[in-house]
């Protein structure tokens, strides 16, 4: 289980962050996205390999109106 | 001291002008900025309508040719906002960084990217240095640029700058390779420390965000033109395209606008009339206004009138 944008969240194959991204249909080489586990930045080059620990909270976010 | 000597100069030497830096002599009110502007003017010739086609906007060693930046909050939709763009001339517009959203309707970054504007991400939102610097590296991952438009806010109702959270925020960034553009007070001490620790410009507020109540504090704004070598963005408290434009006559090196635009009735004509607000402060300001008198000063010469009684 996770917190994804702060809802619980539980689902299998996103043990990466690549792969969540893959399971919300956002392209992992897609501009304008961005991602945080539990409070630290994954570098782009890093969502592959980075595996999500249980009970993590992962942000992701994008460019929204504002300012 | 060249600052105490500037600051004396301002007071006025005749009763009847104004002590109002918005008056005062042309060299106390022009910043030092302006003078590759007048020197064009009188060069090329001011009277054609290309005078402000090379005076360029120079921030971190990007150029911009205008001297707007554009907020994308509040337009009703990305139409409008592409059409907003394109009136106001801006190359530099702001976006915010939000959870992704699965229903959202078209890609921001698809229409900003269409309309060939460049990314300025901000922290709205942060209320301590450390969100906002989370949220600044999420932005440079995001949008692969160093740029961010810092805020570090400390008041939900006024939206007002924190001023030591922003000042750690700015050090910390400036450290970390970013280009750092804080949206701070008007207060002339802070933006000096905002350059002391390395901010590349400074964007003081008219007035609090959205609340178009223009610029409370000239004078503070003319003080910060003075205080600071970096570019100076009058950010927050346009209300319409007169604010904007005392923005330039008072030395400020551009105007950022949101609200103002993307809220007005029809965003589009606010948008071209910023435009054109923006160059005319920017030219008034290089022209070199006269000094307000409390009496008139006649145009017309006074030799050779009329009269018109006969002689007694």
């Amino acid at each position: 289980m996770i917190y994804l944008n702060g809802t619980p969240r539980d689902d299998p194959g996103e043990q990466t962050v690549a792969g969540l991204l893959r399971v919300l249909e956002l392209a992992p080489d897609a501009r304008g996205i961005a991602v945080a586990v539990d409070g630290e930045v994954v570098p782009r080059a890093g969502w592959s390999n980075f595996a999500i620990p249980d009970g993590a909270r992962v942000e992701v976010l994008t460019a929204m109106q504002g300012g | 001291m060249a600052d105490s000597a500037r600051r004396q100069s301002a007071v006025p030497e005749n009763g009847h002008v104004s002590a109002d830096p918005l008056a005062g002599d042309p060299t106390t009110t022009a910043p030092r900025s302006t003078e590759p502007l007048a020197a064009e003017a009188h060069t090329a010739g001011s009277r054609t309508a290309g005078a402000l086609t090379k005076d360029l906007l120079t921030i971190a060693g990007r150029t911009l040719h205008s001297r707007l930046l554009l907020g994308t909050g509040g337009f009703p939709s990305l139409e409008l906002l592409a059409e907003s763009i394109r009136a106001s001339g801006s190359e530099l517009v702001t976006v915010a960084l939000r959870r992704v959203d699965p229903a959202a309707r078209g890609s921001l970054i698809d229409v900003l990217e269409r309309e060939g504007v460049e990314l300025l991400p901000n922290t709205a939102g942060c209320f301590t240095a450390r969100d906002a610097v989370l949220t600044a590296k999420l932005a440079r991952e995001a949008f692969a640029t160093d740029w961010i438009k810092l805020e570090v806010i400390g008041d939900e109702d006024t939206l007002l700058p924190d001023a030591p959270e922003l000042l750690k925020a700015a050090e910390l960034l400036v450290d970390d390779g970013f280009v750092v553009l804080p949206y701070t007070t008007d207060d002339p001490v802070l933006a000096r420390r905002l350059v002391d620790v390395g901010c590349a410009a400074v964007m003081p507020l008219g007035a609090p965000i959205g609340s178009g109540m223009g610029i409370r504090n000239p004078y503070n704004i003319s003080l910060i033109r003075e205080a600071v070598q970096v570019p100076v963005v009058l950010d927050a408290g346009v209300g319409t395209a007169s604010d904007a434009t005392l923005a330039m006559e008072l030395g400020c090196d551009a105007v950022m606008v949101a609200s103002a635009v993307s809220r007005a009735q029809d965003p589009i004509a606010m948008a071209t009339a910023m435009r054109h607000a923006v160059d005319a402060g920017r030219l008034a300001c290089g022209a070199g206004r006269i000094p307000r008198r409390t009496y008139a000063t006649a145009s017309s010469p006074r030799a050779g009138i009329a009269e018109f009684d006969s002689p007694a």
